[in-house]
């Protein structure tokens, strides 16, 4: 009887000493998946912070509305239009690219392309996707801007032409692969529906497929979209340095981000306005990405089509 | 009055046409954009393979083209990874074991995985941005390996979390009930089935994601890794340079051969990368044949 008792104590402690240890557990590992909320707590205020040392000797009006952007060279100024338009041209010529051309293989892929091609494709699309941005900005430099020289000979060594397309090459597996998933989604009713009324797979793909996918569809455009913005290598090889207004896509030009690279590769030291520029430019390209990222989210959430 | 009964051979013949014309243009620019990697790597094997020997794999920096190598990139970027990995893959798991497991559905574990998503989608620029300030300034570390690699963490973590926590997922139910059945804790069942059966997953999961940091170069250079370094580093408060930072400034050397010499570097740099996914591969394909369920 006594050592039933003993063994139902020790049973007891064993069970503490497990609680105890479960517990400890669950907190460390929360504490790991807390560090993500610390790093997001911690991009915000860095940025900000170190932004707000800029704007303490410049206005936010000229930063955001000024046309100019010579922050390292006499006559100073701070004008980020021309960074920002440099950015956009660099993603309208990814999307010219990346858009009909990743729809079109999400298309191929999903509707035409038999198991073995797709096990072909697929992978291919894979690699691109995973090569490093410095590898396109090579290519960019190397090849793209030759060819472009060839067929309109005013462009210059550094362009926005060049940038856009390497940067559409960059997103394009991501928008085929993202379509391909919404295409997929499409219940199979739907697709052997209009077939069965004798619509060709055109007229299936475009009136029937598409529309029924459409929120995954420019959820990935979206995404795609805010990757551009957020790209840098490629960008800072082959678009130049020369933070230019145009909307000429022969020239050369500079990007938020390549502008940040090159600061990061010059000397500009600690604490020097030149040094907090780089962060009011990193600022406004997060909020730009977060911005893109939120509707992106919404467009997915908000516009579902859904079938049951 | 036309009927449409009579318009309709004529149309048809039209719709047809059309559907083939579109499913042709759907194929070629398919194929174009698979051949665009057959381009793309002929064109830098073709400039990069002429100069691919063990005096490039085993020198320093150098003015000389003949004399220049990468083998302070290389040693760089392999302690950038390790850095990375010590780091990220313990957090990572133990952040997705932690979200699958013990989550459950409340307002803070909602607020962790919309933040988690999130950061995934934050340009590594940005992360550059918040090392330099964070790890070289406040923290007094330096353009140091140790630097680097925890910013090149923080860039993965969100990878390493979403992907893990994708094969955690996988693990069916029926294993936990079982565990929690004979009377094992949460905790016991996480440790002894759950982790073991997701491992090829998250293992394929961490590769993908290391390889993603090793061909990042943006964070490293706003975090200030240098290019021009003479010595192997020996610890991880040591002065660095990784691969594609040593990529990026011979491409955008004016000299040609300086450009080749960055085709010889890629060369070296996608085989590493071939090499880390073709084991992950490797290991999913393994798991999937000798999988329980």
């Amino acid at each position: 009887m006594a050592s039933a008792a003993g063994s139902l104590a020790i049973d007891l402690d064993a069970k503490r000493g497990v609680r105890l240890r479960e517990g400890a557990v669950v907190a460390s590992l929360f504490t790991c998946a807390l560090i993500s909320i610390l790093t997001s707590a911690g991009i915000v205020i860095v940025l900000f912070w170190e932004a707000a040392g800029f704007f303490k000797s410049v206005s936010l009006w000229e930063f955001l509305f000024g046309t100019r952007w010579t922050p390292l060279l006499e006559p100073r100024s701070y004008g980020v239009l021309p960074l920002v338009c440099g950015t956009l041209l660099v993603v309208a010529g990814a999307c010219v690219i990346a858009i009909p051309t990743g729809l079109a293989c999400a298309i191929y892929m999903s509707q035409y392309a038999s198991d073995r091609t797709r096990r072909i494709v697929k992978p291919v699309l894979e690699v691109l996707a995973g090569i490093p941005t410095v590898v396109y900005g090579y290519f960019a430099l190397t090849y793209v801007t030759p060819l472009l020289q060839q067929v309109y000979p005013d462009t210059l060594v550094y362009n926005a032409a060049s940038a856009g397309i390497v940067v559409g090459i960059m997103i394009l597996p991501m928008i085929a692969s993202f379509c391909d998933d919404a295409l997929r989604a499409v219940p199979e009713s739907l697709r052997l529906g209009a077939l069965a009324l004798g619509a060709t797979r055109f007229e299936v793909t475009v009136q029937v497929l598409i529309p029924a996918a459409l929120s995954g569809i420019i959820a990935s455009f979206v995404l795609a979209i805010s990757r551009c913005i957020g790209e840098t290598m490629a960008v800072a090889v082959a678009a130049g340095g020369t933070p230019n207004l145009t909307l000429n896509p022969a020239e050369s030009i500079q990007t938020m981000t390549g502008y940040i690279v090159q600061v990061s590769m010059g000397d500009t030291p600690h604490g020097t306005l030149g040094y907090y520029t780089i962060f009011a430019v990193g600022a406004l390209l997060f909020l730009m990405t977060l911005g893109t990222n939120l509707i992106a989210d919404r467009v997915l959430h908000r516009f579902r089509e859904t079938y049951e | 009055m036309t009927r449409w009964s009579d318009r309709f051979p004529d149309n048809l013949r039209a719709r047809r046409i059309k559907a083939r014309i579109f499913r042709i243009g759907c194929s070629v620019l398919t194929w174009l954009s698979v051949a665009l990697l057959a381009v793309l790597i002929y064109h830098v094997t073709r400039a990069g393979i002429g100069w691919l020997d063990w005096q490039f794999l085993n020198s320093f920096w150098s003015r000389r083209v003949t004399e220049a190598g990468i083998k302070a990139g290389l040693l760089g970027t392999l302690w950038l990874v390790s850095i990375t990995a010590v780091l990220a893959i313990p957090i990572g798991v133990a952040a997705a074991v932690y979200l699958e497991e013990f989550g459950g559905r409340s307002r803070v574990n909602r607020f962790l995985d919309i933040n988690i998503s999130n950061l995934a989608g934050v340009p590594s620029i940005v992360y550059g941005l918040l090392g330099l300030a964070l790890f070289v300034r406040w923290c007094q570390l330096g353009s140091s390996l140790l630097a680097g690699g925890m910013t090149l963490a923080l860039l993965v973590l969100p990878v390493v979390i979403i992907a893990s926590r994708e094969a955690i997922l996988a693990v069916p139910k029926s294993i936990r009930l079982a565990a929690f059945a004979i009377g094992a804790t949460r905790w016991q069942t996480v440790r002894y089935h759950v982790l073991p059966a997701a491992a090829p997953g998250i293992m394929t999961g961490i590769i993908l994601s290391l390889s993603r940091a090793i061909g990042e170069a943006a964070p490293i250079i706003i975090v200030g890794g240098a290019t021009m370094i003479f010595f192997t580093p020996e610890g991880p408060m040591d002065e660095f340079t990784a691969l594609p930072l040593q990529i990026y400034n011979w491409t955008t050397d004016p000299k040609q051969q300086f450009q080749e010499l960055a085709a010889a570097g890629i060369l070296v740099l996608l085989c590493v990368l071939l090499l880390m996914n073709a084991s992950a591969v490797y290991i999913r394909n393994r798991a999937q044949k000798s999988r329980p369920w």
